[in-house]
């Protein structure tokens, strides 16, 4: 392990940058200011820069590796996006000003919130949510908030199939709904009969993913639309699998009434790190009075268009604010400029060279002599690899594989995701790489299972990168994460 | 694959359910479950003289692929629950059917062993999903 920062301290050492305020500190009440000084590291500027330059050089990201990580959508992040996002008009430009010094930021949401309507199909959108759990927790509130303004009191039952994300369960539990999970059948659609007979009286709504995390396109989409429909309830889109569609189908022409989108996903907003994410929500006509706020509006004014806030009393049954402001706004700006730079037919075309390069891949996979999850099916933006013959007969798990891949110099692809299927690979390349990086992570991923069948092992891989293999059991038993300063 | 115990009752869910001489009932997941979950780092156990209806959440076995609920495969009453399994949530990767055994519950009903699976149709089901 190489030095943490704070063992390069020094008592008294300073960087310029942080050198003591200039402001007095005497308008400070004595009883709010802290009585020791805080337990930071004391270093030279150039120790910083040092310090952290290294770290990032220890990290995969999309500018420096093939990072095909199944369901999580990291395309490429046009540059332009940045430095068109951080103009000073948009970053200097102060949340709590007047609306008159803010129109052209206000602009750009209000065209943001239009194009998103157009790509989605659905009547309104909310760019508020911070990121893709909190666009879920407004989405399952809305539906809440629908039946409830109804007096349709009894609908408390979100039903999930058992290929979704983790996230939408966990959803449904947090705002009080109760989780009815759903078999997909082996060809891997929704199980058609259980839904019939999971739906009633009870049905709050359904939590969909289309296409599914098994990579496929749920055919039987409008009889599921039908069946929750016709039970009472709504349907819910997860758009973590947008990008695959995008331009080609919409969620809301498939009878969904509300979705969130992931900008940092399809929109090709900066990904991963833990933000700042932004999980958008889309409504259909029957969800629009329950939109959270802030939501920007346009109007006539002096023969102008003149933007502004939807204000709180204008929406009375808004399900309300999730964030002091409106969502991340340098995320936003950024999606709004991939979206104009791609345009109308841009949109169609990431979705078709998505799907394309998965299925180039899937095709050479499947070719070198590895199993798919589900081999009948076309892929869509990602597909499934199953290694549970190679795990029994040579005793290599998917997990040695991803972590062989990264000697290879590939983020490993997700594993063990969906559960369903056992020592899986969910891969998904995205629009942006190219016919040689994909022929490239197929010769290594045969180089991989090659040296596996003559005998060597990949239980320490990986190899050449700065951390090994770590032990997650341990991690996961014995939760001590806290770092102590020595002394 | 290692032999199914004979004595002792499936579901498809891979849970195994063993009538005791006391009329009770123990129940685990099979030997399968915990290969697929892999290194089990935590299990929750339900309190003892929690009623269960059949099919209702029972305790969840977390490792660090997956957190998978237990479902009661029977209605009926909590009566013992494995305490050794807060500290070494790992034994049942090592003795699925015997120290690793989760709940042991006083039925409520008589047991509906139609529903339940016997070792040679568990072993169909592990074979099926082996192809």
């Amino acid at each position: 392990m190489k030095t943490l920062i704070f063992e390069k301290s020094r008592n008294g050492r300073r960087a310029f940058a942080q050198a003591p305020s200039s402001v007095d500190d005497a308008a400070i009440p004595e009883a709010l200011r802290r009585k020791d000084t805080p337990r930071l590291p004391e270093v030279s500027e150039l120790q910083v820069v040092r310090h952290y330059t290294r770290l990032s050089r220890q990290n995969f990201s999309i500018d420096t590796q093939f990072y095909p990580l199944g369901s999580c959508t990291m395309k490429y992040n046009p540059r332009a996006c940045n430095s068109l996002a951080l103009l000073p008009g948009f970053a200097g430009r102060h949340p709590l000003g007047p609306v008159s010094h803010g129109q052209g930021f206000l602009a750009c949401m209000y065209e943001l919130q239009e194009m998103l309507k157009a790509v989605t199909g659905m009547q309104g959108v909310s760019l508020t949510p911070m990121a893709g759990a909190q666009g879920e927790l407004a989405g399952v509130l809305m539906i809440q908030a629908y039946h409830k303004a109804r007096g349709d009191l009894e609908r408390n039952e979100i039903i999930v199939p058992d290929a979704a994300h983790g996230t939408n369960p966990a959803t449904a539990t947090m705002c009080g709904c109760v989780v009815r999970e759903l078999p997909t059948g082996s060809d891997g659609d929704i199980d058609i009969a259980a839904l019939k007979a999971a739906v009633g009286p009870k049905t709050a709504g359904i939590m969909l993913t289309n296409p599914s995390t098994l990579g496929v396109f749920d055919r039987g989409i409008v009889e599921v639309a039908k069946i929750v429909h016709d039970a009472g309830g709504l349907l819910y889109y997860d758009g973590a699998n947008l990008n695959a569609i995008c331009g080609k189908v919409r969620p809301g022409d498939m009878g969904f009434d509300v979705i969130h989108m992931n900008l940092h996903k399809t929109f090709s907003t900066p990904h991963g790190g833990g933000g700042p994410g932004s999980g958008a929500v889309g409504v259909g006509s029957r969800l629009l009075p329950f939109m959270p706020i802030p939501i920007v509006r346009a109007t006539e004014r002096d023969g102008a268009t003149w933007y502004d806030w939807i204000a709180e009393d204008e929406l009375p049954q808004s399900i309300g604010r999730l964030s002091g402001f409106m969502g991340n706004a340098g995320v936003l700006l950024r999606a709004y400029v991939y979206m104009r730079m791609v345009g109308r037919d841009g949109m169609r075309r990431l979705a078709e060279y998505a799907t394309l390069n998965a299925n180039y891949l899937q095709a050479r996979l499947r070719d070198v002599g590895f199993q798919l999850a589900f081999p009948k099916r076309r892929a869509s933006h990602e597909f499934i690899v199953t290694l549970k013959h190679e795990a029994r007969e040579i005793n290599l798990t998917a997990m040695d594989v991803a972590k062989a891949l990264l000697d290879h110099n590939y983020h490993a692809p997700t594993t063990y995701f969906p559960l369903l299927v056992p020592e899986c690979l969910l891969i998904e390349p995205t629009e942006t790489e190219s016919k040689e990086t994909l022929d490239n992570f197929v010769a290594a991923m045969t180089a991989i299972v090659t040296e596996a069948k003559g005998g060597k092992s990949f239980k320490e891989a990986p190899y050449t990168m700065p951390v090994r293999r770590l032990d997650d059991v341990k991690a996961a038993r014995q939760l001590d994460l806290a770092f102590r300063p020595p002394g | 694959m290692t032999e199914l115990p004979g004595d002792l009752l499936y579901t498809e869910d891979h849970e195994w359910l063993r009538r005791e001489d006391d009329g009770s009932v123990t129940i685990g997941i099979t030997d399968h479950a915990q290969a697929a979950l892999g290194d089990l780092v935590y299990v929750e156990l339900p309190e003892v003289g929690l009623e269960l209806d059949s099919g209702g959440d029972m305790a969840v076995v977390e490792s660090v692929k997956a957190a998978s609920d237990v479902f009661s495969p029977i209605a009926g009453i909590v009566e013992a629950v494995n305490e050794d399994l807060a500290d070494d949530p790992e034994i049942i990767n090592g003795d699925p059917y015997g120290n690793g055994w989760i709940v042991r519950l006083r039925p409520s009903e008589k047991i509906d062993e139609d529903a339940l699976l016997s070792p040679n149709a568990y072993q169909d089901l592990l074979d099926a999903e082996d192809a």
